[in-house]
């Protein structure tokens, strides 16, 4: 399934619609103003290096936060807004409307609860469930993604399960408040790379089957370009670029795009030289005064240092926060690397 | 679970063989019964008699064998002093001791725990700092300054309250306090570090994703995995309910246990103190066995044995 951007970058009739959301640490801003919309049923991928303010956006969205944060803008899910709301509007929308799951199953499930009642409390909550019918519907959904013996698996605890099962607990837990959204906040780094693919195809399937809209977040590429149809690309708490994956991944516009994709080893063709992208992300404390990205940029000009680049339109679907990215061209592998 | 069971109860048994040992070696080094009781300048054969009666004459390790195997048999000896049974005389003590030192304990908890879990719900907010500046100064300030200060106080300056003895019930008041407080400002740091390490966990985070309401992500969530630290503490507590008091039983002459102790030590009455040690130790180690069962009510990565395992 493919999205529209209009020429705002929204989608049409979005489900989910963040606009200049900012999160400040001590009043240290580590997001600067956010737009962001989902459509129904859609997989957008979130994809930058750690730090850039993938997880911090959704974080801050659901309310997530630490409460030393301050978070400021619009998150509107149809017609609620979720930005300061009142305590039980966020505990109806969290796994109700929005489900999160997170990086390392293992320490993100409770460890002295038993698998089927930490998916039960999720049934009850938002199922209005009770008694046998929740332990019937967890087993449901146990099978569901996949876990074998799934009985038996209902009694068991975090720690007798591997970490892939416990990844699939946790997708079982976000499902069962039958969400609109499925944000899978790095889903399957802790993970071994076979059960890697696994888990990302079982998101895959139920997106399919469920209709279930999904923000995957994640630093590889790769991972996102299995999964999603839209990227947004984030460095130093912007959205530097966005598109449709396949267009992305084709003709990156940003100079950061292109130097991720760059990086990223080739599945097929002739091995090539790996290009990393010299320096560093620079700390929110200290951002350079234009673009945070124009320090480690080969086509950086005078201009760039000018003001922060807006994420402006620059072709039908497609936005980057470049001025200098209507002269891009399409990433070529380099000289070919005889091994 | 029987074998794990079975294996702590050894351990424990061992320990009280060895704290049992240990008080009986130091106590014979440490001083000459019979010079103390009968005094310095007794009549020479006065002194031989009293040793050749309570069989201080014989090599150590023979008075060593003889009693523990009537440790085995149930006898604890009798007094020096005046020849009752030493059980007897420390068992009469005891009603005194718990009488202070179970409503401390009833404090500690009351006030210790959902202070530690306050302070840790509204960290760096001025309750949670009031609360830490009391701990640590409850922590730091040892029981008989604080029991003298509430004498000042309650008693001298206020007359409110009685310094000393047991008459009644308001005789109670002030070293059950001086006992409380301090155990009530070291619950509640270590409950408020568990919770705050606890709070901080990723599982807690998973719970309000999916939806829990705070007050149940406290109860439901967080509680049970704060326990697992805070009971150490509290058995510790329980442990020395007994022998807890020795200081705070002497600044309020209140006639338990500890006292009993510093006066047997003080008269080298060895039957007594071998009888009071024996008996911290059999606590001490009742209750630590106690938690060490209890670690695997409460978390299931340490119960032996796992039910489903993993792959």
């Amino acid at each position: 399934m493919s999205t529209v951007l209009d020429r705002f970058g929204t989608v049409a009739d979005p489900l989910v619609e963040i606009n200049g959301l900012t999160v400040a640490f001590d009043g240290v801003k580590v997001l600067h103003g956010i737009d962001l919309s989902v459509a129904r049923g859609e997989a957008v991928g979130l994809v930058g290096e750690s730090g850039c303010g993938k997880s911090v956006t959704w974080l801050a969205a659901l309310g997530l936060l630490p409460k030393k944060a301050s978070v400021s803008g619009n998150v509107r899910l149809g017609s609620t807004e979720l930005i300061d709301a009142e305590p039980d509007v966020l505990d109806t929308v969290r796994g109700g409307r929005i489900a999160m799951i997170f990086q390392d199953p293992a320490s993100a499930l409770n460890p002295v609860l038993r698998l089927g009642k930490q998916v039960g409390e999720a049934l009850a909550l938002h199922g209005g469930l009770s008694g046998a019918a929740i332990r019937a519907e967890a087993r449901r959904l146990f099978d569901l993604v996949g876990i074998p013996d799934a009985a038996r698996r209902l009694d068991a605890f975090p720690h007798e399960l591997s970490g892939g099962q416990n990844q699939r607990v946790m997708i079982a837990m976000a499902l069962a408040g039958k969400p609109d959204l499925l944000v899978a906040d790095e889903p399957t780094t802790a993970l071994d790379a076979t059960i890697q693919a696994q888990i990302l195809e079982l998101l895959t399937k139920i997106r399919r089957e469920t209709d279930m809209a999904l923000v995957l977040i994640s630093h590889d590429l790769g991972v996102i370009s299995q999964t999603c149809d839209r990227v947004c690309v984030m460095y130093a708490g912007r959205i530097i670029e966005t598109a449709e994956a396949q267009s992305l991944f084709d003709t990156p516009l940003h100079p950061y795009t292109q130097g991720l994709i760059a990086a990223l080893p080739p599945l097929e063709g002739v091995r090539r030289r790996l290009d990393p992208i010299e320096g560093n992300v620079p700390e929110p404390w200290n951002l350079p005064p234009g673009c945070a990205f124009a320090p480690r940029c080969p086509r950086r000009g005078e201009a760039c240092d000018a003001g922060v680049p807006p994420l402006a339109w620059k072709a039908p679907g497609r936005f980057a926060a470049c001025i200098k990215a209507l002269q891009a061209e399409p990433v070529r592998p380099r000289e070919p690397v005889y091994a | 679970m029987l074998r794990f069971f079975f294996l702590r109860l050894g351990r424990a048994a061992l320990t009280v063989a060895l704290v049992v040992t240990f008080a009986f070696v130091v106590l014979r080094l440490s001083g000459d019964p019979a010079l103390i009781i009968m005094s310095v300048d007794a009549p020479p054969e006065a002194i031989a008699a009293f040793r050749k009666a309570w069989g201080l004459d014989d090599p150590i390790w023979l008075q060593y064998l003889r009693y523990f195997s009537a440790i085995g048999q149930g006898e604890l000896g009798q007094s020096m002093r005046d020849g009752r049974p030493a059980l007897e005389l420390v068992a009469e003590r005891i009603p005194a001791t718990l009488a202070l030192t179970l409503p401390a304990l009833a404090l500690k908890l009351g006030i210790g725990i959902p202070a530690g879990i306050y302070a840790s719900l509204h960290r760096d907010s001025l309750i949670d700092r009031i609360v830490m500046v009391t701990a640590v100064a409850g922590f730091t300030v040892p029981s008989f300054v604080l029991g003298l200060v509430l004498v000042l106080i309650f008693s001298v300056q206020l007359g409110w309250l009685p310094s000393g003895g047991q008459e009644s019930w308001r005789h109670a008041i002030l070293p059950v306090l001086t006992l409380g407080i301090g155990g009530a400002a070291v619950l509640a740091r270590f409950t408020r570090s568990a919770m705050l390490e606890v709070l901080g966990q990723s599982y807690i985070r998973t719970a309000s994703a999916k939806g829990v309401p705070w007050p149940a992500v406290v109860r439901g969530h967080a509680l049970p995995n704060a326990a697992v630290p805070t009971v150490t503490i509290v058995g510790f507590m329980v442990g020395s309910l007994i022998a807890g008091a020795v200081v705070v039983e002497s600044v309020f002459s209140w006639p338990g246990v500890g006292r009993l102790l510093v006066v047997s030590v003080a008269n080298r009455d060895l039957a007594i103190v071998q009888c009071i040690l024996l008996l911290v130790a059999i606590t001490m180690v009742s209750a630590n066995l106690i938690v060490d069962l209890l670690y695997g009510v409460l978390d299931p990565r340490l119960r032996s044995g796992a039910k489903a395992g993993a792959h």
